[in-house]
């Protein structure tokens, strides 16, 4: 029989944070896409003509 | 007062013990390490540029041009606290920052860092403007290479030089909105500048103590606290005038001169009772006073330029 693999067991303290900062990258995710199509509206066609 | 060829500056103090595999560092952790309050006043200086800069700029692409300089200025935040996590755990006004508290490993604050600060250098060029997304790269460089790095264990001319990273957000906003940098974008540049050392000199002759231990150079630890009152006075008597320079050249109206010249003979007032103040309680107080002056002076000058420059364009775009 195959040993069982070594895991880590996370404290419900690791756990609470990984979660934490988990949906804080999804939130910051999410802003960012709306900010790109937010920002493409905005500028319609001419979206990549930027000042220098 | 230190001998300072007794300091090695050119070496970091002590090498932090490794932190635990896995991470607790919460939101907050991350959020402190892009140095909040530094980033309030970067955030405020960078909107007056862009609301007071000749032209205009769509409110979503303001936006975006604030909020790329706000994470810019945090991956600077993050990646000094990375370089000084050795002596920030030794400073009493530090030692509670994540990284020497263990709450986040220095690999995690530089990746951090290095993450943010591509990101809102590549958002800002792709979305805004090139030459503003330049600038927040070469602010960004500054803080964290020429200032931190190389100058901070040094010189005690390292926050006068260093002080350039901080001067440079309105420029950015100005960038964003003209495309361009100008006399007067650079004029609050220097406001800045200037305003850097008399405002952090006051702060380290609260903490020399703090500074000497950590064998940082500041000026009070090499110079000792008398010349830095006199540096102090010093500065406060060129930034004065300098502040007027947007209303002499036309910049600015009349009440931004009145209020750069009562704010600024106030600043020199508050600047010369710190160089006669005599040591002890009363030298304290007196930089204490210094150091938070200094901070409403700037915001005051900055908030009468938002009103008196930038307040009346965004009301007169509203009402067409």
């Amino acid at each position: 029989m195959a040993d069982k693999p070594d895991r880590v067991t996370l404290t419900p303290e690791q756990q609470r944070s990984r979660r934490a900062r988990s949906i804080a990258i999804a939130v910051v995710l999410g802003v960012l896409v709306i900010l790109f199509y937010v920002v493409t509206l905005v500028k319609g066609p001419g979206v990549l003509n930027r000042p220098m | 007062m230190t001998d300072i060829s007794a300091i090695d500056h050119r070496k970091k103090v002590a090498p932090l013990a490794p932190a635990g595999l896995i991470s607790e560092a919460g939101v907050g952790d991350y959020l402190a390490l892009m140095k909040p309050r530094v980033m309030s006043l970067v955030v405020f200086t960078a909107f007056v540029g862009l609301m007071i800069a000749p032209g205009h700029i769509h409110p979503v692409l303001g936006f975006t041009a604030l909020l790329c300089i706000a994470i810019g200025a945090g991956a600077a935040g993050a990646l000094n606290m990375w370089y000084d996590a050795d002596i920030d755990a030794i400073m009493t006004r530090t030692a509670s920052r994540p990284i020497p508290s263990r709450r986040v490993t220095p690999g995690e604050a530089a990746g951090f860092g290095l993450t943010l600060g591509g990101f809102s250098v590549a958002v800002l060029a792709v979305l805004v403007s090139w030459l503003a997304a330049a600038l927040l790269a070469f602010t960004i460089f500054f803080y964290v290479v020429i200032y931190t790095v190389w100058l901070k264990r040094r010189t005690p001319q390292n926050i006068v030089i260093g002080g350039a990273a901080g001067a440079f957000p309105p420029m950015i906003g100005w960038a964003a909105v003209t495309g361009g940098v100008s006399l007067e974008s650079f004029l609050l540049f220097l406001i800045i500048f200037l305003w850097t050392p008399p405002h952090f000199w006051a702060l380290s002759l609260l903490r020399t103590d703090d500074y000497a231990r950590a064998r940082v150079p500041m000026l009070p630890v090499v110079a000792g606290p008398r010349e830095t009152r006199r540096q102090i006075l010093l500065y406060s008597l060129v930034l004065a005038p300098v502040a007027l320079a947007p209303w002499l050249l036309g910049s600015a109206g009349a009440i931004y001169g009145v209020t750069a010249v009562v704010a600024g003979v106030l600043m020199v007032a508050l600047a010369w009772r710190v160089n006669k103040a005599p040591e002890g309680e009363g030298a304290a107080r007196a930089a204490r006073g210094l150091f938070s002056y200094s901070i409403l002076y700037l915001f005051t000058l900055f908030a009468v330029l938002l009103i008196e420059r930038g307040l009346p364009g965004l009301l007169g775009r509203v009402a067409m």
